[in-house]
């Protein structure tokens, strides 16, 4: 064996070559299957892509690093599904470009925190978490309800996300900015594109469309989508 | 390429500052810098080629396959995770290529092999090529080194599902994932042992050589991480340590002293020799850097243990009737002091690093600590090597 392998420690092509070779075996197996095999994730009803609001507040949430000290992942132990809800399904991020599963949870895990808190209990918290939990170590991002959320481009990110297979629709992408802007009334109508969206002023601020309504849409579906009261998690398809 | 790879550091690091992220750990620099970065790579790949095509020996040293490996995976993975719609050409914002489930284990495919090839791969190659050099000594063993070389870039790979544990990945992939990573633990003692045991003959160099010392207890260090990591792996460690600061004491134990303590060694090798001293500044300033450095380390490290195994244990902490003993933020209550220690222990570790910076500095302009020269003579590790 060691006179074949000085073949390679003579020859740097043909060591590059078997390196290439070594280290991608261990990937594919891995990595491709999940593309094609059936059960990765789960068939389930009401997950839907983001409306055009909330994939804006998804993307202050990347911006700010939130998923640095949160995850989105509730793993099926005791205390998890007691603590946080329902264990999370693949299909539950099958939009999310890129996923936001995290893997430090200095604050809470916020996969299922949609409707865990009201709109005004967000908007203190931002504003100054220490308002409404005193031992909170996060910062303050009172900044996001006076900064105005710019979307005049918005189309172009559901656009994007079309192209890396999201199924947004035509229709979709050419109401995108008016969509955004029904969200944020009450009366809004958005059931037909984004089923079961929350139509309401986010911020308590109708005046302005700000970072923090954007951001409170996106944290309020969180983990929303799927109805665990109709859904079989130890269904023989649903087990993987 | 050398200001091109600075350039591409200030255009991430400025860039996150700003809150553009890609929000993957470890590839957080947007589409644009990741372009920048390949062209960059492929140019570090070339020289690095080019001068082994120039070599006059007929064999290619073991460092060399290191690093080989390490600049070949690094592009594979960087490229292959970096895969990214942007929203527009002139948008900084882009849409990663992958979704959920996929996409997690792209990113932890790259994310633990980044750890593997990176701050592994390359660094083992500075092991092979300095702790030789240091000592005096070949390396221990020559078949060991092919052993050890293929087998750990082979298993490596495999291990990224272990990031993902209990998670929505399937569970055949975390299977194989925490298999290979106990696997893993082989080649890598298996280079442990090669590094150490360079040193047969020569152990008294403990004692009269601190740059030794600090190579050998980097190499210590790597053994203990690499121990630690295939422990986390096992899926009922991993319920407790995952989320943790489990997670991050491992991280640094490996980062501060594997990676940490032989980039030092190398430099003060290093220093020495590209400026043609006869010996460093200071011997006595070494020594205050490997003890300094080192008990922050060891603050550094047993605090997060301390923090992240508390913190598991009263996640899951339940009262006698049944209900969960502790709030998420009773938790986060509880670290404060843990984290005071950690902060302790790395700004001990900086100012050990400080000292080292002086006593380069100094070597390089030449001097040499007078009241040293006046107790013993120069080391023979200190001789400049032939060229």
């Amino acid at each position: 064996m060691l006179e074949r392998h000085a073949l390679l420690e003579k020859h740097s092509l043909l060591l590059s070559l078997a390196i290439v070779v070594v280290v991608s075996i261990g990937g594919i197996v891995e990595l491709a299957p999940l593309f094609y095999l059936d059960n990765t994730i789960e068939e389930v009803e009401g997950v839907r892509p983001y409306s055009p609001l909330e994939l804006a507040g998804r993307n202050i949430y990347i911006r700010e690093g939130c998923y640095v000290c949160h995850s989105q992942m509730v793993r099926p132990m005791r205390d998890e599904v007691e603590r946080y809800g329902h264990y999370s399904l693949a299909a539950e991020s099958m939009y999310d470009h890129p996923f936001q599963w995290g893997s430090k949870r200095t604050g809470p895990d916020l996969a299922r925190v949609g409707g865990k808190y009201s709109d005004e209990w967000h908007r203190d918290h931002m504003r100054d978490p220490r308002s409404v939990v005193p031992e909170s170590v996060m910062p303050p991002y009172a900044f996001l309800e006076t900064t105005a959320l710019d979307y005049a481009r918005i189309e172009e990110d559901l656009i994007a996300n079309r192209r890396v297979g999201v199924p947004y629709t035509d229709e979709m992408i050419a109401g995108a900015k008016a969509d955004l802007e029904a969200q944020l009334d009450p009366y809004g109508d958005l059931a037909t594109r984004y089923p079961k969206a929350q139509t309401r002023d986010f911020d308590g601020n109708p005046a302005m469309i700000s970072e923090l309504d954007a951001l409170i849409a996106y944290l309020q579906v969180l983990g929303t989508m799927v109805d665990f009261s109709v859904y079989e998690a130890s269904a023989p398809e649903n087990l993987r | 390429m050398f200001w091109g790879y600075q350039l591409f550091i200030v255009i991430a690091a400025t860039g996150y500052l700003a809150g553009i992220t890609q929000s993957k750990e470890y590839a957080e620099p947007e589409w644009y810098t990741d372009l920048w970065l390949t062209i960059v790579w492929v140019a570090y790949l070339l020289v690095f080629l080019g001068t082994i095509w120039k070599r006059k020996e007929p064999h290619i040293y073991v460092a060399n396959w290191f690093y080989l490996a390490f600049i070949l995976t690094i592009a594979v993975l960087h490229i292959t995770n970096n895969l990214a719609m942007p929203v527009s050409l002139t948008s900084v914002k882009s849409y990663s290529l992958f979704a959920g489930v996929q996409d997690a284990l792209t990113q932890w495919w790259y994310g633990h092999n980044a750890v593997g090839f990176f701050l592994t791969a390359g660094f083992l190659g500075i092991m092979y090529y300095f702790v030789p050099k240091r000592a005096e000594r070949p390396v221990y063993s020559y078949r060991l080194s092919i052993v050890h070389f293929w087998s750990l870039i082979f298993i490596y790979i495999w291990a990224g599902p272990h990031h993902l544990h209990y998670t929505a990945l399937p569970e055949w992939a975390q299977t194989l994932g925490m298999t290979f990573s106990i696997m893993l633990w082989m080649p890598s003692w298996g280079g442990m042992i090669n590094g150490l045991m360079t040193l047969s003959g020569a152990w008294d160099k403990l004692r009269t050589d601190p740059v030794i010392r600090m190579l050998v207890v980097s190499v210590a260090f790597y053994g203990m991480s690499t121990f630690e990591g295939p422990v986390m792996s096992v899926r009922a460690v991993n319920s407790l340590s995952h989320y943790t600061d489990w997670t991050i004491g491992h991280v640094h134990s490996g980062a501060l002293g594997w990676v940490g303590f032989v980039s030092f060694g190398a430099m003060y090798c290093l220093t020495q020799w590209l400026w043609k001293r006869p010996r460093l500044y200071s011997f006595a300033l070494v020594e205050w850097h490997f003890w300094i450095s080192t008990l922050g380390i060891l603050l550094y490290i047993t605090s997060m243990w301390t923090s992240g195994i508390m913190q598991g244990l009263m996640w899951r902490s339940y009262t006698d009737l049944g209900f969960l003993e502790f709030s998420f933020v009773e938790t986060v209550a509880r670290m404060h002091i843990p984290y005071i220690i950690r902060a302790v222990g790395g700004a001990m570790y900086l100012v050990g690093a400080l000292i080292m910076i002086y006593n380069l500095y100094r070597t390089a302009r030449g001097d040499v600590r007078v009241a040293e020269l006046k107790d013993q003579p120069a080391p023979a590790a200190a001789t400049v090597p032939a060229r």
